[in-house]
């Protein structure tokens, strides 16, 4: 215990995530050990195969990630995500990957545009963006479910495994390794940070805080959009509403582990925890069989315990 | 009295904006319907906006301290499935049943206060989980859509005053001359007016209405001064439950049902800081009020009136309405580029 309190306060939600993490593996494989004798949960295919669906989430977090660091957040991701997966879907072939990214690079420049020039609080102007996109959506697909289809690159990297190991999975490692890079070792990282702690005293050092918004807000829609083409990849095609479930779950993992919500602080491997943390979660949940009123009470009171363990803010306010 | 009145507007320009852009949609709405302007219209608008009226008073008290409830939507629902329970019965059973209601949604939102103040959460994450369990309440009270609430009590709490005082029997069935200048007020709005706007105005007048006000613009100073800071934060979210549940009531009388719909559940929160932005409050805190933000859900509502009367494919309606609150807070936001300093950007 005097070990846990030693570690540092960037470090302390993460241990606790993990533990936390574990512990819901336990509670799992205590529950099949005593309803059907078996251990499913902790068999290497299980295990992988959670990585594969926690991939996207895996995805849409890292992003989040990026906006709310600066103590913005990203309502669009649902459409956004939406959006590049029924576009790469539309266009198909093998331009269907870049229409994805390039639907995500559009919404991430009008959304940072919205926030560092406009100053709109980004909490409404990506709420209104993410209901122009919506309509556009519905507009493009008369309200259908569209009748495209993922490209087979798109399956590929979804749906397929090299060495054993799901394509997805190397795709979210590679974004993971892109964006702990890009926060710990770049300038625009530092800038992030410097920007999310107080805007204006990074400012009067000589960031360009408008660029690093953007730049910020353009790395979070391309994650989702990435994670739409992934997600359209993984079900063969793309559908509305699939991006609506990704966004609170998003924002709880990054949370959870241990980025400020107002900006300024919080380590990628804590974010990482956060996904696995609500992907084990969810799957301990339904192998339970837990009916979806329940999994909510669950869900919601696993937020407050955890942040109450650890997320308190400090209590002096000046 | 006129320069008076002109320093109000000045000092008031988000909500006189959205006044103005309120009165020329309803007008234009009333000008272009076929029927022109009738009473019969005026109810149905008025029924349709009570829900997001209230949501958008409650969605405002703790924007106003810098905070955002993102349960609202949740707790609304909650609400409408247990009124959807418990509002049957006799008369009596029925006000017991409705006053229960209330209780729960306030009895939420002092949760949800005493979690963010005792708890030391950021309002927005902890009442992001509060509203998860919210929903998952409402689905263990109401798995399936359903309840029975009397279809007498629907059709006189969304009528003109005439047909209120016709279910109940009082004013000789509407017909005293008393009644006869406001018996076509739509019953909504006096419902919106008692327990929306009668309970706000004092509230705001409160020493701890105003550290609302006070802890939105800067927290430190209004504790530094001395101000129950804490109880202002914990007031705020009780409010909110408060009017949420209001809006679950309401939403339950006017169905005549409970359902627990998680997906509308988030978008009417969602629509609730629309409402609350378009009606000239900032989330930054500190200024607007509840009043605004009933305005800024007229528009929200009015606007998608026009699809009706216009025949404009209803799938539009997401687009034109989010254009519309991206033009609407992008023209509040053209101040940034008059501001010299640009320091003063960064609050």
């Amino acid at each position: 215990m005097s070990r846990l309190f030693s570690l540092s306060p960037e470090n302390r939600p993460i241990a606790i995530a993990s533990a936390f993490t574990v512990v819901i593996i336990l509670i799992g494989t205590g529950y099949t050990l005593a309803t059907q004798g078996t251990v499913p949960m902790l068999t290497p295919s299980y295990l992988l195969q959670q990585l594969q669906i926690g991939s996207f989430l895996g995805l849409c977090a890292a992003g989040m990630m990026m906006v709310i660091l600066l103590g913005h957040i990203d309502l669009s991701l649902p459409w956004t995500l939406t959006a590049a997966a029924m576009m790469a879907t539309t266009v198909g072939g093998a331009w269907a990957i870049p229409a994805g990214l390039g639907v995500g690079l559009a919404v991430g420049v009008v959304n940072g545009l919205g926030v560092s020039y406009l100053r709109i609080p980004s909490m409404i102007f990506t709420l209104g963006v993410d209901s122009v996109l919506r309509g556009l959506m519905i507009a493009h697909t008369g309200g259908f479910a569209p009748q495209t289809e993922a490209s087979p690159l798109m399956r590929y990297l979804a749906a397929d495994r090299v060495l054993g190991l799901p394509v997805a999975v190397f795709v979210w490692a590679a974004v993971s390794v892109a964006i702990s890079i890009i926060l710990t070792r770049t300038g625009f990282g530092k800038s992030i940070y410097a920007t999310g702690a107080k805007e204006s005293a990074a400012y009067l050092s000589g960031i360009r805080t408008r660029r690093v918004i953007i730049g910020a807000f353009v790395a979070s829609s391309l994650c989702a959009a990435s994670a739409g083409i992934l997600l359209a990849g993984y079900s063969a095609k793309a559908y509305q509403g699939m991006g609506a479930p990704f966004l609170l779950p998003a924002i709880a993992a990054v949370v959870l582990g241990g980025t400020h919500i107002l900006g300024g602080r919080g380590r990628y491997l804590g974010t990482l925890v956060g996904v696995v943390l609500i992907v084990f979660l969810n799957s301990v949940l339904s192998i339970m069989q837990m009916p979806e009123a329940l999994r909510q009470i669950v869900y919601g009171v696993v937020i407050v315990g955890m942040l109450l363990v650890y997320g308190r803010e400090g209590r002096t306010r000046l | 009295m006129l320069s008076r009145l002109a320093s109000a507007i000045g000092r008031n320009w988000g909500f006189t904006g959205a006044l103005l852009l309120f009165a020329a949609l309803f007008i234009g709405y009333h000008m272009l319907h076929p029927r022109g302007f009738s009473t019969a219209v005026f109810i149905q608008n008025a029924n349709e906006s009570v829900v997001i009226g209230f949501l958008a008073m409650a969605q405002t008290v703790p924007v106003l301290m810098r905070g955002l409830d993102l349960s609202v939507g949740a707790v609304m629902t909650l609400t409408n499935t247990i009124a959807s329970h418990v509002v049957t019965g006799t008369p009596v059973q029925m006000i017991g049943g409705m006053v229960l209601t209330l209780v729960a949604g306030t009895g939420f939102g002092l949760m949800n206060g005493l979690i963010v103040v005792y708890g030391r959460i950021q309002p927005i994450i902890a009442t992001l989980a509060t509203g998860a369990v919210a929903s998952g309440m409402a689905l263990l009270i109401r798995p399936s859509p359903g309840g029975d609430i009397s279809s007498d009590l629907n059709w006189a709490l969304t009528n003109a005053i005439f047909d209120f005082a016709e279910t109940l029997g009082f004013a000789e069935g509407g017909n005293a001359a008393w009644l006869q200048p406001i018996a076509n007020i739509p019953v909504p709005l006096v419902i919106m007016f008692v327990f929306g706007i009668c309970v706000w105005v004092p509230f705001k007048r409160t020493v701890t209405g105003r550290t609302v006000y006070a802890v939105g613009s800067a927290e430190g100073a209004a504790y530094m001064s001395g101000l129950p800071v804490s109880r202002a934060k914990i007031a705020a979210f009780t409010l909110a439950g408060y009017f949420a549940g209001c809006a679950g009531l309401y939403l339950a009388i006017q169905t005549s049902s409970g359902n627990a719909d998680i997906n509308q559940a988030g978008a009417y929160t969602l629509n609730s800081i629309a409402a609350v932005v378009l009606g000239g409050t900032s989330l930054l805190g500190g200024v607007g009020g509840a009043i605004g933000s009933l305005i800024g859900a007229g528009i929200l509502r009015t606007i998608s009136f026009y699809f009706r009367i216009l025949s404009i494919d209803p799938l539009m309606q997401s687009l034109i309405e989010g254009l519309v609150l991206l033009a609407a807070v992008s023209i509040g936001a053209l101040r940034t580029f008059r501001v010299k300093n640009t320091l003063e950007l960064f609050r």
